[in-house]
């Protein structure tokens, strides 16, 4: 049995094609997802996340708990609405899930975590506040729609009213604010500028029509997985996992190890990592003849193998990128081999980032 | 339900075959195909000449979700390529069935189109998947 968004009559209004996506019927697309990956890129497209997990984590230890349970230390966050990414670790030091922490006070903050492991995130949660005077409250009544675009902005601006247009005008990135019925946050998973909205269920379908009717363009997993892959964002179960250190899945920046005697979960295990210096790393690859860099393939470079952990045709550069997990010795701007389809293909070596705000960065 | 021509004849494996009259038959893959494999991004054809045999994998169309194999519905040999795929894959997903064709071969043996399936054996076959 499939669970369905608050949204879902409207993407069958759309003519999506629905797919199964962890236990949620999920659009793939709305007829091409090239079309669709052009118009978050060029204009403004819109995508129906409600199936991610919002988890308020509100209490008195709530800001000690969450010092323990990520990697980024939430003490970083003073003012009210900023927001952090960071990573949840086992104690091997593996990736239990990457998320996302907003911060109000030091009694409560909001957690956007993957719906894919929103089963095993609830539980470890529950597991590791145990005893602690806070509450884990997992919020199914919002909906929330990610706007993304170098137009984005401004359309939404056209549905909000003078006071919310007031709250939300000139908010940094990576920032949330509750204004009315909306919560609105300048975060996203594509690499352009944009909202991601998250608001009643009973409010959904309505905001979502008349983003449409501004132009917005809905936006299927299809486009989102060639858009975050574009702007070098991990996708958690592709390109790391609880096998995998953050050391390993460019996610080093968010570890903050200072101050040393914040004893978060996984802590020793990467330390013992980091000392050693063995760990791989994930780059980008870049193929420009002809081909698709694919999951799971295998590359092979002077400095042992590696695997490509996710790859896609890139509709931004007209040619395939892919991240890869490599030896750490490899560099950027080597030439590696991948092997693919009956034949080995030279592939450029880069940093795991390919497209920002439209244009190609390596 | 994706539009199955009747005028063609068609293989399980999805490729769409017209009988050109003249010896020769023009393949592409059907409505239905396209569509499991969602927007197109390479189609890499053989070469004018190439001698195939059936069941050869003689193409391989690359969408973004995956590379399929192009199989051979008949033997004879390649008498034309469709090179506006080269710049524009996307012919085989607007129009599957008239400027997103494939290939050209000159059928050894007229004899094998009788043993691909008309309109209604391909429908079944696919509502069979």
């Amino acid at each position: 049995m499939t669970s369905k968004t608050v949204l879902h009559a409207k993407h069958l209004e759309s003519n999506a094609k629905m797919v199964n996506f962890y236990g949620w019927e999920m659009p793939i697309n709305y007829g091409s997802q090239i079309e669709e990956h052009h118009a978050v890129r060029k204009n403004a497209g819109m995508f129906d996340v409600s199936h991610m997990t919002i988890v308020d984590v509100q209490g008195a230890d709530a800001k000690s708990f969450l010092r323990r349970l990520v990697i980024n230390d939430v003490a970083k966050l003073t003012v009210p609405g900023k927001a952090l990414y960071t990573g949840m670790l086992n104690h091997d030091g593996g990736v239990i899930d990457d998320l996302i922490i907003y911060f109000f006070t030091d009694t409560n903050y909001r957690l956007v975590v993957n719906s894919a492991t929103r089963e095993k995130d609830l539980a470890w949660l529950a597991e590791q506040s145990k005893g602690l005077d806070l509450t884990i409250s997992e919020r199914p009544e919002y909906g929330m729609i990610a706007v993304q675009g170098p137009e984005a902005k401004a359309k939404v601006a056209t549905l909000l009213t003078e006071a919310q247009q007031a709250s939300v005008e000139g908010m940094k990135p990576f920032f949330g604010v509750q204004v009315g019925d909306l919560f609105i946050a300048t975060t996203g998973y594509t690499g352009e500028d944009g909202y991601e909205i998250i608001l009643p269920e009973d409010a959904a379908a309505d905001f979502w029509q008349k983003l449409l009717e501004t132009g917005v363009a809905p936006c299927g997993l299809g486009a989102r997985d060639t858009l975050r892959l574009e702007a070098g964002m991990n996708l958690y179960g592709l390109d790391m996992d609880e096998s995998v250190s953050p050391l390993a899945a460019n996610m080093a920046w968010t570890i903050a190890w200072e101050p040393e005697d914040r004893n978060f979960i996984g802590r020793e295990a990467l330390t013992g990592q980091k000392a050693a210096g063995d760990q791989p790393k994930l780059v980008g690859l870049v193929l420009e003849e002809k081909g698709v860099l694919r999951s799971g393939l295998k590359v092979i470079t002077s400095e042992g193998e590696g695997i490509i952990t996710s790859g896609t045709f890139s509709p931004t550069l007209g040619h395939s990128v892919a991240m890869a997990r490599v030896p750490r010795s490899v560099k950027i701007g080597d030439t590696v081999e991948v092997e693919m389809r009956k034949k080995r293909v030279k592939v450029q070596v880069t940093k795991a980032s390919f497209v920002r705000n439209g244009k190609k960065v390596f | 339900m994706s539009n199955i021509p009747s005028e063609l004849k068609y293989a399980t494996s999805h490729e769409w075959i017209r009988n050109e009259g003249d010896g020769t038959v023009t393949i592409g893959i059907t409505e239905h195909a396209q569509g499991l494999l969602g927007d197109m991004v390479f189609v890499e054809l053989p070469e004018v000449g190439d001698k195939v045999s059936t069941g050869d994998d003689i193409a391989v169309a690359e969408s973004v979700k995956a590379a399929s194999d192009i199989y051979a519905p008949v033997s004879g040999e390649v008498v034309g390529i469709n090179e506006d795929l080269e710049d524009s894959p996307e012919l085989v997903n607007s129009d599957s069935f008239g400027d997103g064709w494939m290939f050209k071969i000159k059928l050894d043996d007229a004899g094998e189109l009788e043993n691909l399936l008309d309109a209604e054996g391909y429908k079944n076959s696919i509502d069979e998947d």
